[in-house]
């Protein structure tokens, strides 16, 4: 039990000096984006007054690490600062992105994980029958194609020739909206991730129970009789956990951290979104925190992901 | 048609930013932009033909020199807060944009300001460091809105005809209407909720599911295909804005009057129109004055596509060696396209053209101004005065084609301070000929605005200054839903 606890610990460390150092990270790059904050805010009205002032508005003027560590001590005692264009706490801007953001996320993950292990024992189950064969071939396109279109070919079905969904999501940043005009206004978007991870999740799926299906203590269950379906479930599935954690996990990141052009074709308000126009706008505390909310939802997915491995897999358990 | 009262106005627009706020010195786009003539007024507005007429201000009038004004407020309005509109709040409004440390994009148009104060409680009194007969014109900018002194710039509370429910910047704008609005019967629908949708194709898929009544921005490419759906209407506004190509004229090697002659006649402006505006726009004659304005020089011949006539300059002009323009889809929607076409135009002239293609993001910081050739947009302003001092004068910060001519710098002045229109119309067709010969700037068209709505949408009114109804189809439009 202690040695897992140390195996944890060590994990966690990991995690923070990780995220330390993408926070210098962040900070550097967006000092590297070229033109200046002043410049980008005014757009195309920039005189010269003007820039002056807002470059003393905002402190441009001090060193870069100097600003560095105002800045990490901020985040360290809870304050993200305030928007360089809106002049809003940044805490309160992001609150309700972040919410969207996980809402999307975790509506498209109780879909589409479930699914994609289902499908994936399944195809290992019936392995090269037609049924094995017709999902690889939905799946490997489904995963070939870029996720905007297969956004566009949906709201083509569903919201232009059928007219059963909106084409635009944005609706959930409607207080009064109710719980199904909620979940009605996530279908599609929802629908697109899913398209979009399934396949993903569901070949990895397949390939590690069909990996563990040729090992001798399964050739064993089949000579003692145990029925095919028991093989997959009880035998195989536990021990290909590991991998397919992984996988799902870093689907989970994905769901979180890469969908801004999900967001733009539905026009979500996640996070995503919220970031790109902070980008353009040179607006770089907003994008700061933004990056390091990313950052730190895969290193915390990721390190849940190796502490699930460790669970599941007694070996991992006990290094020799 | 007899307006109908009622019903929600659903319109989702491009041109919005999880950056926006209120504080009216910060307007840069057409979201901000709209919301603000929903919630608030300026002193003066520009009608359906560009013409200046009251908004806040019911008259106003001049001393002879045009140098100190006064506007007489209407009088009962309120804002929707219940505090009654008085000169001061005008005063501390327009103030907001001057001073040293004023960071709005209005700062330029009001430096000839001297000072702004209140005369009792209906004048405002404007005192101008030299004559302008273009005051009223100035107050009818869209930064400046008259709000309540007494509250923060950016708390959302105006004397407009929709008072604010809901504010998510970027993303969702929600109003009802002004139960007090002063200005007839307007508006005529009970709310309005505004989305923003900056990706075209969401926006179009938004209003033939139903989701919108109306968008903004429409790609000239798909209005063909929109056409097709009877659910449907393409609201169309001629407009003053348009594009330039603006060469610098302080240094080699467009300070040759020739060489830029050569240019402006190795321009297909009619290409450029059916194939980049796809016929949504009219023909520039290198002035940015259009022909709808009122200051128009019908006179002047309009410049066509001569290849020899371009040759023949460009030989006098002695210039050897590639031509580079720059461009960007910063500059507008179709400007790489159009930088592509003008570098055909002028190759059956003899003359080498290199488009050099700069990314977006920071196209306004490093390359507008600073390089010697490059494609810009412009919104129209409503008079010839507001356009040439901020981009054609010798001093102005935007004087993009860097051109120094000294017989248009007077006229300028003389101009300005004109209240006669007809002695003002000529001197402006003078100034509008000095441009198109000795100007650096191209301006090959005057695009259209392209707006489109649903059928249950009426009352809107195509406006030469703004897509939208000129900003004001909210107040404007109503619907008749079957």
């Amino acid at each position: 039990m202690t040695s897992l606890l140390l195996l944890v610990g060590r994990r966690l460390l990991y995690g923070i000096v990780t995220l330390l150092v993408v926070s210098f990270l962040i900070f550097g790059g967006t000092e590297l984006l070229p033109g200046d904050v002043a410049d980008a805010i005014l757009g195309q009205g920039a005189t010269p007054e003007a820039v002056a002032a807002i470059r003393a508005d905002l402190d441009l003027d001090r060193p870069a690490w100097e600003r560095y560590a105002g800045w990490l001590g901020g985040i360290l005692s809870g304050d993200l600062g305030t928007s360089l264009t809106s002049k809003r706490p940044i805490d309160e801007m992001i609150g309700a992105r972040l919410g969207n953001t996980l809402t999307l996320a975790a509506v498209s993950a109780v879909v589409a994980v479930p699914l994609a292990l289902f499908l994936g024992l399944l195809a290992a189950l019936y392995r090269n029958t037609a049924f094995d064969r017709a999902l690889s071939v939905a799946t490997v396109s489904t995963v070939s194609m870029p996720e905007f279109f297969v956004g566009y070919l949906l709201i083509l079905v569903f919201a232009i020739l059928l007219g059963w969904l909106p084409p635009n999501s944005n609706a959930v940043a409607n207080p009064n909206l109710g719980f199904g005009d909620h979940l009605i206004a996530l279908a599609l978007p929802c629908a697109t991730l899913t398209v979009v991870v399934v396949a993903h999740m569901m070949r990895m799926t397949r390939a590690a129970v069909i990996n563990i299906m040729t090992a001798p203590f399964i050739e064993m269950a089949t000579l003692k009789g145990v029925s095919r379906a028991r093989r997959v479930f009880r035998h195989a599935f536990p021990n290909a956990l590991s991998p397919i954690i992984n996988v799902v996990v870093l689907n989970l990141a994905y769901l979180v951290v890469g969908v801004v052009v999900v967001e733009v074709v539905f026009v979500y308000p996640g996070m995503g979104q919220l970031m790109v126009d902070h980008v353009a706008k040179r607006d770089v505390p907003v994008v700061q925190a933004c990056a390091l909310i990313f950052a730190s939802t895969y290193v915390v997915l990721n390190m849940s992901a190796d502490i699930l491995a460790i669970l599941a897999n007694p070996r991992l358990r006990h290094p020799k | 048609m007899k307006p109908k009262r009622g019903g929600t106005l659903k319109v989702a627009v491009g041109g919005g930013s999880s950056t926006n706020s209120f504080d009216p010195t910060t307007y840069d786009d057409f979201v901000m932009n709209d919301i603000a003539f929903q919630y608030a007024n300026r002193l003066t507005q520009a009608n359906a033909k560009g013409v200046i007429v009251p908004d806040l201000a019911e008259s106003w009038e001049a001393t002879p020199d045009a140098r100190v004004w006064r506007f007489h407020l209407r009088k009962g309005v309120e804002f929707h807060n219940g505090k009654p509109l008085e000169a001061e709040d005008a005063v501390w409004s327009i103030n907001l944009h001057r001073g040293k440390d004023s960071k709005s994009a209005a700062k330029a148009l009001l430096t000839a300001v001297t000072d702004v104060r209140a005369e009792g409680k209906n004048v405002v009194v404007v005192e101008l460091d030299g004559g302008n007969a273009d005051l009223p014109a100035i107050m009818a900018d869209y930064h400046l809105m008259i709000l309540p002194h007494n509250l923060p710039a950016d708390a959302g509370v105006g004397t407009g005809a929709f008072v604010k429910e809901m504010f998510e910047p970027g993303v969702r704008w929600a109003a009802t209407r002004n139960p007090n609005y002063w200005d007839g019967d307007r508006p005529y629908v009970d709310a309005v909720e505004l989305s923003v949708v900056n990706d075209p194709t969401a926006r179009l898929a938004a209003l033939r599911s139903g989701q919108a009544h109306m968008i903004n921005r429409v790609d000239a490419k798909t209005v063909s295909l929109l056409k097709r759906d009877d659910n449907v209407q393409i609201l169309r506004s001629p407009a003053w804005a348009h594009y330039t190509l603006p060469m610098h004229c302080d240094k080699a090697p467009f300070d040759n009057q020739d060489l830029r002659l050569a240019m402006k006649y190795a321009y297909d402006r009619e290409q450029m129109l059916t194939q980049i505006l796809r016929g949504y726009g009219s023909l520039g004659n290198d002035t940015p004055i259009a022909p709808t304005n009122p200051y128009f020089n019908a006179e002047m011949p309009q410049r066509t596509y001569d290849p020899d006539k371009a040759a023949f300059h460009y030989k006098k002009s002695g210039h050897e060696g590639p031509l580079q323009v720059h461009t960007s889809d910063a500059a507008f929607a179709g400007a790489i396209d159009a930088a592509v076409l003008f570098k055909e135009n002028a190759a059956k002239a003899g003359i080498t053209v290199d488009v050099v293609r700069d990314p977006a993001d920071g196209y306004w910081s490093d390359v507008w101004l600073k390089v010697p050739a490059c494609y810009v947009f412009w919104a129209g302003r409503p008079t010839p005065d507001m356009i040439f001092s901020t981009a054609y004068a010798k001093d102005a910060a935007w004087n993009e084609a860097k051109w120094d001519n000294a017989a248009f710098n007077e006229l300028l002045i003389k101009a300005r301070a004109e209240l006669d229109f007809d002695k003002r119309k000529a001197m402006y067709a003078e100034m509008q000929t000095l441009v198109n010969t000795d100007g650096g700037t191209i301006v090959p068209v005057f695009n259209d605005w392209l707006d489109a709505g649903t059928t249950a949408v009426k009352g809107y009114e195509p406006h030469p200054l703004f897509d939208f109804s000129g900003h004001k189809a909210a107040e404007k439009v109503w619907l008749e839903e079957g």
